[in-house]
């Protein structure tokens, strides 16, 4: 395929995830969000920072989408603080009872497919679902390339080098444009909103679309999985706090791991 | 049901992971007795297949190419996919690994399969296959059934129990000719940083600083502790940006999630976000000056006194322990 633009067209992909300060509770078998704060998913927010750094570099337009319900305009309103052109809200609140990963994902290339995407940006996983599957799945659905875990990105025309973090150790991989990529932590500092970034961000456009308009019926994203309970990790007894004389203080210690927990 | 279940075998310096059998346990669970199928993806793996098999595989699947000697998402998702064509399994399980997150999902997408991703246990409930997976870091737990597509899981290493090494179980490996395209990204430069000694995610002790270490060298006693007891060294959030060790230590909310058997918090205050990544560890041991430090709070054994006085004497006494036992 030949491939050539003159700037780069860049999408981030948004979720809004519960602070991570935050005590969870369950009622009525769900996590309770009474009363919580949302943040922007802390790897989404490299991933938003990044693509303004690539936007800045080479010139083109940042759009962050987000699919969720109205709530999430927060969170994309702050994207576009930070710096970003664009915003897409794909509401699902009327269509979508019990979406997974794949409902995500469907939703997401559907509405990429015919945007010509250069570059796609998103977390390498959001803190609360924690599965780092929709990354992947909308390069799979769009076919081009992808690389996860990404700790430095340089573009060059269409060529890309990308490092890539694998369980601590880096792989330097190259690849091209288009691609979709998913940040790790180390991929940058992601600034905070200016002030007079909040004031420009309130008149940026912020889209709200269904699926409705992206010609998609509530069966097209039928969950391909189902939750069947959510609970607490039994709480733990409370510890033993060792006491007297140093020495005897850690002499006790191997001895309880040895004989009393046995994991030595 | 009984179901035929594939399980993706991972190397790592021409060795197989742990996690690989782990996963294949998960797939004995899943398959309710019907066939469980290694597949070994790369340049020089076939000898391998037999220890799949002392671990629980019935037979395996070896896919061999120049162009799979180092893991890439498009030369493993088409040796993989040309093996899911060929045998048509009704399961896959593949470990909750770098490559298997960078894989998974990319399969799941083809095949239009639910996916369930970091599973920590595997059962057969009311007619399901039911996976528990951690939620919010480990704050809380869900439990989920693939409704569509394969039975289709990545497991947490360190937390579904291998079954016995069978050294008299024997089974078929035949390879699989596939012929694998082009390529577009190709790694150019591995830079090894964090694999010298034992790998975080998947050791069973694990010895963390935190701003208590108070500098590089401050992680020194640590290293030493943790060379005794063949475990591995992590860092909290605080030490990392402080700069005593590299982020690729970083064990928490952001960074790595570990449940090794014994976790030792030297000098770590337990911020919830240090706990999400270490809280569903088995037993916990917290060294900290100040009583009244949140790690108390989810440890099990703790000691109130200055790390550089109790992590040798502890060094002392666990070699100690090893010369007896």
């Amino acid at each position: 395929m030949h491939y050539r633009r003159e700037t780069m067209n860049i999408y981030v992909l948004l979720k809004r995830t519960f602070d991570t300060e935050e005590k969870i509770t369950i009622s009525g078998g769900k996590i309770n969000e009474d009363g919580a704060e949302f943040i922007i998913n802390p790897y989404d927010e490299y991933a938003v920072e990044e693509a303004i750094q690539v936007r800045d570099a080479n010139g083109g337009e940042v759009t962050v989408i987000s699919v969720g319900t109205e709530e999430a305009e927060k969170q994309l309103r702050t994207a576009l603080a930070m710096g970003a052109d664009k915003a897409v809200l794909i509401n699902t609140e009327d269509d979508v009872e019990n979406g997974d990963q794949f409902t995500t994902s469907k939703i997401i290339a559907e509405y990429l497919k015919d945007k010509d995407a250069d570059l796609i940006i998103g977390g390498n996983v959001a803190i609360d679902g924690g599965s780092g599957q929709v990354g992947p799945r909308v390069a799979e659905l769009l076919n081009i390339p992808y690389v996860t875990t990404i700790t430095k990105l340089e573009i060059d025309g269409t060529n890309v080098s990308v490092t890539r973090d694998v369980e601590g150790d880096s792989e330097v991989i190259e690849t091209s444009l288009p691609l979709l990529v998913t940040a790790q932590q180390g991929l940058n500092e992601p600034r905070y909103p200016s002030l007079p970034g909040i004031m420009k961000a309130k008149k940026k456009p912020l889209d709200e679309l269904e699926l409705d308009d992206l010609d998609l019926e509530e069966d097209d994203v039928e969950a391909k999985t189902k939750t069947i309970e959510i609970y607490l990790p039994a709480k733990k007894e409370a510890g033993k706090v060792l006491s007297g004389e140093l020495n005897d203080q850690v002499k006790e210690l191997v001895h309880l791991l040895h004989t009393e927990a046995k994991v030595i | 049901m009984t179901r035929k279940v594939l399980v993706l075998g991972e190397t790592r310096d021409g060795s197989l992971r742990n996690v690989s059998f782990e996963a294949v346990a998960a797939a004995k669970t899943v398959a309710e007795g019907g066939e469980v199928v290694g597949v070994l993806l790369g340049k020089n793996v076939s000898a391998l297949g037999a220890e799949l098999i002392q671990y629980g595989a019935d037979r395996v699947v070896v896919v061999e190419d120049e162009k799979l000697d180092q893991y890439t998402s498009d030369g493993f998702a088409q040796a993989l996919l040309a093996v899911l064509e060929k045998e048509s399994p009704e399961g896959l399980v593949l470990g909750h690994t770098s490559q298997g997150k960078d894989l998974s999902p990319r399969i799941a997408a083809k095949l239009s399969s639910g996916l369930i991703s970091d599973a920590t246990a595997v059962e057969v409930a009311g007619g399901n296959v039911v996976f528990t997976r951690p939620i919010y870091s480990g704050k809380a737990f869900e439990k989920k059934i693939v409704t569509a597509g394969l039975v289709f899981a990545t497991v947490r290493p360190n937390n579904i129990t291998p079954l016995p090494k069978d050294e008299s179980r024997t089974g078929e490996v035949a390879s699989l000719s596939v012929e694998i395209k082009d390529l577009r990204a190709i790694i150019k430069e591995v830079v090894r940083k964090a694999s010298e000694g034992v790998d975080l995610s998947e050791a069973k002790v694990v010895i963390s600083g935190g701003r208590g270490v108070k500098s590089a060298e401050g992680f020194e006693p640590l290293k030493e502790l943790a060379n005794v007891l063949g475990g591995a060294v992590g860092a909290s959030r605080g030490a990392c940006d402080a700069d005593y060790c590299d982020y690729s230590l970083q064990i928490g909310q952001t960074g790595k999630v570990v449940t090794p058997d014994l976790y030792i918090a030297c000098g770590i205050s337990g911020a919830i976000q240090h706990l999400a990544g270490m809280s569903n560890s088995k037993v916990i041991v917290a060294i900290n000056k100040d009583p009244e430090a949140n790690i108390f709070k989810v440890a099990d054994y703790g000691i109130v006194g200055d790390l550089f006085e109790v992590v040798p004497l502890l060094t002392e006494e666990f070699k100690k322990l090893k010369v007896h036992s």
